[in-house]
């Protein structure tokens, strides 16, 4: 008995990949033919791409809403099916098809709804450039998120740092009645709340969670206090800040569905692209970066070639808190006339999200942040046309989408090995 | 370059890990610190590294004094160093670990690594190294990581060269090459502080040996001193390093490992169609680099890791699916292998710990109370009979020394009346002296008739204990030897050499006319019956 070789007797463990993906696959697949196919309405959806002032105009979609998602429903039960079969032989999908059949179900959806609503047309040029411009302010709370989780420090205040930049903003360019004042005293009001974060998570140890969640709530109680003693007040003279203008670049910005979205911008909506590709090329590219990185990665690795892991740690963190702020005066120089309690609006927390989903690289969290955009901008567009679905619903499907998007799409993303622990020497 | 440590002491609070140290390391010159675990060969090297700062004395570099504030200050005086625990950014190329910290740039401070790729080439070719400047360091073998931490001394022109236990992570064979990697620098004049406590090693490879213990140098020797003087040397009094263990006695297999496979959450498959029997009497013994499963399946017999497929039986009943709970009744003794964190609860008192997985049963547990007289009683008995070295039970187990520690946890598992005894990494961190007593232990708990498993990656204590030894390598067990199988059949083997080839390779390094033995080669099988010592494993006992 103790001479059985176990060669006959072996199962193979051939483990098969999850079974997850073509599940999600078929049940799409089948949402958008029954659903959005059959249950749909049969009118025409129309997508216009261009806007009046443009330099040329593109002719508009227009999509048979039935028919549509029925051949959209086939392709994407191919998909699916495509995707079973890989399963059976051990493999799984590739990308670009995951991509296809989310993109597919999204347009499928889109088709739907306008087909479904009151007013049978949007305008995706506008779609899209709003997207944008609700994505401004997550840009800016994602990148100061990046900086802070690859030095190794979580920074859960974002929301905090947004707030604090757009209350700084309203009430220094409404007293100076410059609105590049504000924008600087935004950058210095996230500095500040960095510094305590900074100050606690590094110097003192604190748990990053907790000074990051107590800051959050720490600075909407003052600049809620202050809104009602202050602002309230005089809001001649405290809450009604200079604006940033829109400026458009002549010529490019005619260009249809891009030139808005490029060249259309407030001051702050340039300064998002160029920051999101200087910290890119900063954490990539640059000695500075791969310093960064290692303290956020190895900090005792860092110590031992000479890197001063905590100083590092303390100036990346003061400098996600100017980006933040900077973003949090978007709120009160461009988007909205004055300062309003909360007016952040948990913005912080999807720009979190968004670090995640982008997997801590500044231009996944920029395309992150998009996405989240143009779900908020999608739900404004969708109730203003009527559609059959409840605005409740609507008003849901950022956050929906941020969960999906980061629970089920991301997976087991890994992030800074070291961000969250203090770095002690011994 | 000559370095010299003048009466350095190194002091956390009142205690001294290094007390008035005198060392002097000459140019191309292996400098070997032995100790035990803790003798403070650690502490003195950071203290020499800058990353600690000396109590008292000096550091002088050519007979000038100097003073290192840092990482840094020790890096630009020549001194490069291999830390025990590789200090790599894991996510990392090899080219940006390497230049991390003294990188080449372009103008703006923007990276420029086509300058440290030519260096590692450079540096990789001279040694032969074969290093890839753009691998992702996770993704290399330990030997390889350890090659670039070399590299990354050498390309900042370290003159000496701190290796903190390099070996303790590498195979035989790979320690083989490092020794002449060690050898090859030397020639080339950089100067070597080779810290170890393998007294094998650190006689083939050394110039002179520093012995330190408990943080005082207490001789410097020429490397031909002899092993057993070392390790007195080491250890302070007369040790006898070998246990002359009576032969094995085996009775009927009680355990029956079949075709157990796991793959962890990650889905990497660690464990992959394992089976053995360990027989009644006898000590089998898992050898292999760390990391190879070893973890996985003692883990899978006590069931803290699901298995995916497969069978664990002992004496007839299936222990996959029961709770750990279960199979600690069902007389598993189990010994796991980070004791502070998984075999302790360290805040607990000693005479709690010691009752950890009993605590329920009587005598100690009646209802919802707990009998302390009992469990009073029972903490003198172990203490006394494991010569735990505390004044009071009450004492938390964070007091201890890692060998009491260790002691406790050993104590508290054979307390009960086993059908199997686990032991994994048994002395790892424990000083010599209690090496000495564990070892006997198990070796009592075998003659009892327990069967009896030890994990270990220190191939010096597999050879110590073993009746048979089952070679885990990437999962699968790559044969089961004999106790008395040679090293480097065994270093072979755990490099992942099949068993049969290990044999001839070494028969071949060796060149010595010995005749090759028909050596079984069937994985599962007992030892064959021309060994005396092991035969008794034969078919008609199992049945």
């Amino acid at each position: 008995m103790t001479t059985t070789t176990s060669a006959a007797l072996q199962p193979s463990i051939s483990l098969l990949p999850s079974k997850k993906t073509p599940i999600v696959l078929s049940v799409i697949a089948l949402i958008t033919l029954i659903s959005f196919g059959f249950l749909g309405s049969n009118q025409a959806a129309n997508f216009s791409l261009s806007t009046n002032t443009d330099a040329f105009k593109i002719p508009d979609l227009v999509f048979p809403g039935m028919a549509t998602n029925i051949v959209f429903g086939v392709l994407l039960l191919a998909v699916a099916g495509y995707s079973w079969w890989l399963r059976s032989k051990g493999r799984t999908l590739p990308t670009y098809a995951v991509v296809l059949a989310a993109v597919l179900f999204v347009l499928g959806f889109l088709i739907w709804v306008v087909s479904g609503a009151n007013i049978n047309s949007i305008s995706l040029a506008s779609l899209l450039a709003g997207a944008v411009v609700l994505a401004v302010p997550l840009v800016f709370g994602s990148l100061s998120g990046v900086l802070c989780e690859r030095a190794g420090v979580v920074n859960i205040a974002i929301e905090g740092q947004l707030l604090g930049g757009a209350f700084t903003a309203a009430i220094v360019a409404s007293i100076t009645k410059s609105a590049f004042a504000g924008l600087i005293a935004a950058g210095i009001a996230g500095a500040l709340v960095s510094l305590v974060l900074a100050l606690f998570a590094i110097k003192y140890m604190v748990n990053q969670i907790i000074v990051g969640v107590v800051l959050n709530v720490l600075v909407s109680g003052i600049t809620g206090f202050l809104f009602t003693t202050v602002m309230q007040e005089d809001p001649e003279l405290f809450n009604s800040p200079a604006h940033l203008p829109v400026v458009a670049i002549p010529g490019l910005s005619a260009i249809p569905v891009l030139g808005p979205i490029l060249f259309k911008q407030s001051v702050i909506g340039y300064l998002m692209y160029l920051a999101v590709f200087l910290v890119w090329f900063g954490l990539f590219k640059t000695r500075w970066g791969l310093r960064v990185r290692a303290v956020g990665e190895h900090p005792k690795a860092a110590d031992t070639l000479g890197i001063k892991v905590n100083a590092t740690r303390f100036w990346n963190v003061t400098l996600g808190g100017i980006i933040a702020g900077i973003g949090g005066s978007f709120f009160t120089l461009v988007a909205i006339d004055s300062f309003t309690k909360e007016i952040s609006g948990g913005r912080g927390f999807i720009a979190l999200a968004a670090v995640i989903f982008g997997r801590w690289n500044p231009i996944g969290a920029f395309a992150a942040a998009l996405l989240f955009g143009f779900a908020d901008n999608l739900q404004v567009i969708l109730t203003i046309i009527g559609t059959p679905v409840p605005s409740q619903f609507m008003a849901m499907m950022p956050y929906l989408v941020t969960i999906f998007a980061v629970a089920g799409l991301v997976g087991r993303s890994r992030g800074p090995a070291a961000a969250g622990e203090p770095y002690v020497k011994e | 370059m000559k370095l010299e440590l003048r009466g350095i002491s190194k002091a956390f609070g009142s205690f001294y890990a290094n007390k008035d140290i005198d060392l002097v390391v000459d140019n191309a010159q292996i400098h070997c610190l032995l100790g035990e675990n803790g003798a403070g060969k650690s502490t003195l090297m950071n203290v020499l590294y800058g990353l600690y700062q000396p109590t008292e004395g000096q550091i002088l570099i050519d007979d000038k004094p100097v003073q290192f504030s840092g990482p840094g200050d020790a890096m630009a005086a020549g001194i490069g160093m291999v830390h025990q625990h590789f200090m790599l950014i894991p996510v990392f190329t090899v080219a940006e670990n390497i230049a991390l910290g003294a990188e080449a740039t372009k103008a703006g401070g923007v990276l420029d690594l086509q300058i440290t790729r030519k260096k590692i080439r450079e540096i990789s070719d001279r040694y032969g190294f074969d290093v890839d400047p753009d691998a992702i360091v996770e993704d290399l073998p330990v030997g390889v990581q350890q090659r670039v931490e070399i590299i990354k001394a050498l390309v900042r022109e370290a003159k000496v060269l701190i290796l903190d236990e390099p070996t303790a992570v590498l195979t035989p064979q790979e320690t083989d090459e490092l020794l002449d990697i060690m050898r090859q620098l030397k020639a080339n004049g950089t100067s070597i502080v080779f810290i170890s406590h393998k007294l094998r090693e650190v006689r083939a490879v050394s110039d002179v040996i520093t012995v330190v213990r408990r943080g005082l140098v207490i001789d410097s020797v020429p490397p031909e001193t002899s092993t057993t003087d070392l390790a007195n040397l080491m250890v302070g009094r007369a040790v006898q390093l070998n246990l002359n263990k009576e032969a094995a006695t085996p009775g009927a297999a009680s355990l029956m490992v079949r075709d157990v496979s796991v793959v962890n959450a990650a889905g990497t498959t660690t464990l992959d169609h394992v089976s053995f029997e360990i027989h009644q009497g006898e000590i089998l013994a898992v050898a292999g680099v760390q990391g190879n499963g070893q973890t996985e399946l003692t883990e899978a017999i006590l069931g803290t890791q699901p298995v995916t497929a497969g069978s664990i039986k002992l004496d007839g009943q299936e222990l996959v699916g029961k709770s750990v709970k279960a199979v600690l009744r069902a007389g598993v003794g189990f010994v796991p292998e980070d004791r502070s964190v998984h075999g302790l609860v360290t805040q607990f008192s000693i005479e709690e710990n010691l009752i950890l997985d009993l605590y329920d049963r009587k005598p100690f547990g009646k209802g919802i109370s707990m009998n302390l007289d009992a469990m009073k009683k029972n903490a003198t008995k172990q203490i006394a009979d494991f010569d735990v070295r505390t004044d009071n039970p009450l004492n938390p187990a964070s007091s201890l020394s890692g060998g009491n520690q260790q002691k406790v946890v050993m104590a508290r598992e054979l307390s009960r009346d086993l059908k199997l005894f686990i032991a994994s990494q048994p002395t790892r961190g424990v000083d010599v002296g209690s090496i000495e007593f564990l070892h006997r232990r198990i070796v009592a708990e075998r003659d009892k008739g327990t069967p009896v498993m030890i994990v270990s990656t220190e191939l010096d204590e597999v050879m110590e204990l073993a009746d048979r030894i089952a070679v885990l390598y990437k999962g699968k067990i790559n044969g089961i030897v004999p106790g008395n199988t040679s090293r480097e059949v065994l270093g072979l083997m755990m490099a992942g050499v099949s068993q049969e080839d290990a044999i001839s390779q070494a028969d071949f390094v060796k060149a010595d006319a010995e005749p090759l033995e028909a050596q079984p080669v069937v994985s599962q099988a007992p030892p064959s019956p021309h060994k005396p010592k092991h035969s008794t494993t034969a078919e008609g006992d199992a049945q």
